[in-house]
């Protein structure tokens, strides 16, 4: 049974229902407040969750990357541990510098929650792995924050590592703008491709009474 | 002392609250205007009195948490 560690800040509000969708896929689950400064002992994947930790108070995810628990996910992240930010996670990842680039103010200033297409760009990472490459997710988002911006130097790092993970797109797989990012970008992972970021909640995306069970082969990826 | 920090978007970064502001005013009929860029602004008390020394550590703290210098440029003012 694979350890998964659920980060919780002040202010995150996904972390119940990440909690609840990792162990209805057969993980034992532990939520671990920011407070503390160890992860879990034989913690095997650590999920930041979404919400808004600190009120997004100065820029989304800024705040929360100095937590005591930080210290050890960095520690984590380098000596190969698996994490996963979602939505703030991934605004918290790229804060503390595990993941390249920075999430702005989206382009039309509105916060969007709405189920969104997704393209699945590179399967070539445990996250995607039981993706196909093309393959169209629908996966909720909900964010104000989401644009991401890379430089140009960077993103051609991002391409030619294979690190981007998926875009937005339309039903027929075409890019869409939905929130300015740059390409279209909705989450990416490290060189090492160990750390994911996304702005889309997969935990959402796990009951077909909830409009769609995409959610499950992407956090499956993980706990293979 | 006192440290006032102005936190903005990089040049070439594009900035939509700007981007906003700059068409509202045009809306209200403002001309003129050719750009807008919107930022923030942080005031820090500071105990030190040693001006070289209150920079030297406002500026790290810029760039360790006040601005994300992937995408922010920022300025110190002390007095």
């Amino acid at each position: 049974m694979k350890q998964v560690a659920i980060l919780q800040f002040p202010g995150t509000n996904c972390d119940l229902d990440t909690q609840y969708a990792f162990e209805k896929l057969g993980c034992k689950t532990t939520i671990v407040w920011h407070k503390e400064k160890e992860l879990p002992q034989n913690t095997e994947l650590v999920v930041i969750a979404g919400g808004f930790s600190y009120g997004d108070y100065l820029r989304s995810g800024a705040i929360a990357g100095f937590s005591p628990i930080m210290d050890s996910v960095i520690e984590y992240a380098n000596r190969g541990g698996k994490v996963l930010g979602i939505c703030n996670g991934f605004q918290i990842l790229t804060e503390v510098g595990l993941l390249p680039g920075a999430l702005k103010r989206n382009i039309n200033l509105h916060f969007i929650s709405k189920f969104q297409t997704l393209k699945v760009v590179n399967n070539t990472n445990e996250f995607l792995q039981k993706c196909n490459k093309e393959e169209i997710l629908n996966i909720p988002i909900a964010h104000a924050d989401g644009n991401y911006y890379i430089d140009e130097n960077g993103y051609k790092e991002l391409e030619k590592n294979e690190q981007i993970l998926v875009r937005y797109c339309d039903n027929r797989g075409k890019r869409a703008i939905v929130n300015g990012s740059v390409t279209s970008i909705a989450g990416i992972c490290n060189k090492n491709k160990n750390v994911f970021g996304l702005m889309p909640h997969p935990e959402r995306a796990l009951e077909v009474v909830l409009g769609s069970t995409d959610g499950v082969k992407m956090l499956e990826g993980l706990i293979a | 002392m006192k440290a006032i920090v102005n936190i903005f978007l990089k040049e070439g970064v594009l900035d939509p609250q700007g981007k906003a502001i700059h068409h509202a005013l045009n809306a209200m009929n403002f001309e003129g205007v050719d750009d807008v860029r919107m930022g923030k602004q942080i005031v820090l008390k500071l105990s030190s009195t040693d001006k070289k020394e209150a920079l030297k550590e406002v500026e790290k703290m810029a760039e360790d948490i006040l601005a994300n210098t992937v995408i922010e440029d920022y300025t110190i003012e002390l007095f």
